[in-house]
């Protein structure tokens, strides 16, 4: 028994304006409630899809997981970046063209100028995130939706990469790269593996499949980690620490979900949304150059869409197009999602124009559930 | 009697040929809470703008704890500790109670180069400050956008005062809520009054005004009409000051009751 003043105080406390009205939530329903909750549904509905349909074809062998992996972690890349710019209020249409720029300017400078391919990389990573710094600029400028100034820079960095290419090489493909990386000190950390030992212990100890003849027999047919989903993981914790657990996270918050009510208390929207400019820039030159090493050439084509794709996979992640809400884990879920029903569908033999159909409806009912969501951790009406 | 928080002396402010300020003087005290009441276009907006730094003056001193002072931006006034609740800028919806609170001013933990928001501290204090204010939240993570309008501005509140805001400008805070909501913001400026804080409440609304205010400024097209203290000024007074009488007191008329 507590003593009778104990008992007042308590009444006191409990006195102090709760609601009434609201209903207790419980642990397993807040845990539950959460940005990413369409997305992990979406994943979890489509691996066990692929598995019922194309469970025997290879797909979840480790070739098949890499095919599938290597293509969700190129989504993963640029999603990452457009999920950040998202939350902070923007958009990028050039993120497709600037993939095609990247490449080409890292060819053009290495093959065709003769630069070590280091530089040309790091040339071509300054070039591109200058570009990101310009359509920032431009945006908070002029006060006009990063729609449109992105839309400008789709068309204008498209013509340039082909003007380039055309110009220095007469050609819109640029080969003669992989060569030029041979023994390049910075090259390997784009294209390449890693973990070779590992998996080639795991070859000998039978683990995984290796190669029975030909020049590379007794090597495993997966060789190791591909660098590209080294660098979508590395972007996606990094993404996802940024976000959730940084003051400057807070501040992408704060200047997606109401950027004057973020100026009034000080918080630096202009520097914030530049910033986010430049990095999805640089997500779409890491793309470019991981894409350039592995092909051994560049294309002036290269990307096309990939804005798009971006932008799909941060919606389907639970992002809120208009900024100020959305989540990295999300996004790269989304990634997932993409990368597994593109490459599923030739696993399962179906045919391959029924993409765009299956991610249409994909897109359509994650959107759907994560508004639900939404508006029930919000309080959205 | 002590020298007052803030001092605005004669301001004027012209918006080209526009004059929407023609000379106003308004003071606030510790402690006090000073209504500032005045129609929709007296230029009460404009003013506060001009105490919290967005506007400058073209005319006209402004004094903090007696010293002159001319604000650059919002921060200036911040720093100077004149903190300004905005009636819709107030929180962002779609974020935690406790990132709406810290905004700006996380504090932080460190590793190395590495730092990231403590969020612990943050949703401690938050929680604390909240009951302080009256508000027992269920959790400092749930979103602004499902507490009611009188919680966010709350929230604003508190957040002003446990920053150290020695004057704390209130934009309308009552003018969309409801009645106990209403009660609850009222009651939330006079515990906010008693800790030394000067308050400054803008408002159309006369009883909201009579509720609270120590004393009261009517700003009517651009020009005050004096400073009236408590108790020298019916609310009949006050409410034919802010529209200038006439019309309004033969609508009361044929209405019947006070508007």
């Amino acid at each position: 028994m507590l003593p009778p003043d104990k008992i007042y105080l308590l009444n006191i406390k409990s006195d102090v304006m709760t609601d009434e009205r609201l209903k207790q939530v419980s642990t397993l329903r807040r845990a539950m409630i959460r940005p990413e909750l369409g997305a992990i549904c979406g994943t979890i509905l489509v691996f066990v899809f692929f598995f019922m349909i194309a469970g025997d074809s290879g797909m979840f062998s480790p070739e098949g997981i890499q095919n599938w992996g290597v293509v969700s972690a190129q989504f993963a890349i640029i999603a990452v970046g457009a999920c950040l710019l998202m939350i902070a209020g923007e958009f990028d249409l050039s993120v497709g063209s600037m993939i095609g720029f990247a490449g080409v300017v890292i060819a053009i400078l290495s093959v065709h100028m003769g630069w070590p391919v280091w530089l040309s990389i790091i040339a071509a990573f300054v070039v591109c995130v200058a570009l990101g710094a310009l359509n920032g600029f431009l945006v908070i400028k002029t006060g006009l939706p990063s729609f449109i100034v992105t839309l400008a820079f789709l068309y204008i960095l498209r013509g340039l990469t082909i003007w380039l290419s055309v110009m220095t090489t007469r050609q819109t493909i640029i080969g003669g790269v992989k060569e030029a990386a041979i023994g390049d000190p910075l090259a390997f950390l784009f294209g390449g593996v890693i973990f070779k030992d590992l998996f080639q212990w795991f070859a000998d100890m039978g683990w995984i499949d290796a190669f029975t003849r030909g020049s590379r027999i007794g090597q495993p047919v997966v060789e190791g980690v591909p660098m590209l989903v080294v660098w979508a993981l590395a972007l996606v914790i990094f993404g996802h620490w940024l976000l959730t657990k940084t003051r400057f996270g807070n501040w992408i918050f704060a200047s997606g979900g109401d950027a004057q009510a973020a100026r009034y208390v000080g918080v630096p929207v202009n520097r914030v949304k530049i910033l986010m400019f430049m990095f999805t820039a640089f997500c779409a030159t890491v793309f470019a150059t991981c894409q350039v090493m592995e092909f051994g050439s560049a294309a002036a084509d290269r990307g096309l869409l990939k804005e798009f794709e971006a932008i799909i996979c941060v919606v389907i992640g639970g992002a809120l197009l208009t900024g100020g809400y959305g989540s990295v884990i999300g996004a790269a879920l989304g990634a997932l999602i993409f990368g597994v029903v593109q490459q599923g569908l030739f696993f399962a033999g179906a045919e391959s124009s029924l993409f765009r159909v299956f991610l249409g409806t994909i897109l359509i009912l994650a959107v759907i559930m994560n508004t639900y969501i939404r508006r029930m951790i919000t309080g959205e009406r | 009697m002590t020298t007052p928080l803030i001092e605005m002396n004669n301001i004027e402010k012209h918006f080209g040929p526009v004059i929407a300020l023609g000379g106003v003087s308004f003071d606030v005290r510790e402690g006090e809470c000073h209504c500032l009441l005045g129609d929709n276009g007296a230029g009460k907006s404009t003013f506060i703008k001009t105490m919290s730094g967005v506007h400058k003056p073209s005319k006209g001193t402004m004094k903090v704890s007696g010293t002159e002072i001319a604000f650059d931006s919002p921060r200036d006034a911040m720093e100077a500790g004149i903190a300004t609740v905005y009636q819709d800028l107030a929180m962002i919806p779609l974020m935690s109670v406790t990132r709406n609170f810290w905004m700006g001013r996380e504090p932080r933990k460190s590793f190395g180069p590495f730092k990231w928001i403590d969020f612990k501290q943050a949703n401690t204090v938050t929680l604390d400050e909240m009951a302080r204010m009256g508000i027992n939240l269920r959790e400092p993570e749930q979103a602004v956008g499902t507490l009611s309008g009188g919680e966010r501005q709350t929230v604003a509140i508190a957040r002003a005062v446990y920053f150290g805001a020695k004057v704390l400008i209130l934009d309308e805070p009552t003018s969309a809520l409801g009645v106990r909501q209403t009660s609850n913001v009222l009651a939330t400026i006079d515990r906010v009054r008693k800790t030394g804080i000067g308050v400054i409440f803008i408002t159309h609304n006369v009883r909201h005004a009579m509720a609270v205010g120590d004393r009261f400024t009517v700003l009517n097209r651009g020009q005050t009409h004096g400073t009236a203290n408590r108790g020298e000024i019916s609310p009949e007074e006050l409410q034919d000051l802010m529209a200038g009488g006439q019309e309004l007191a033969e609508l009361e008329g044929s209405l019947g009751g006070t508007i």
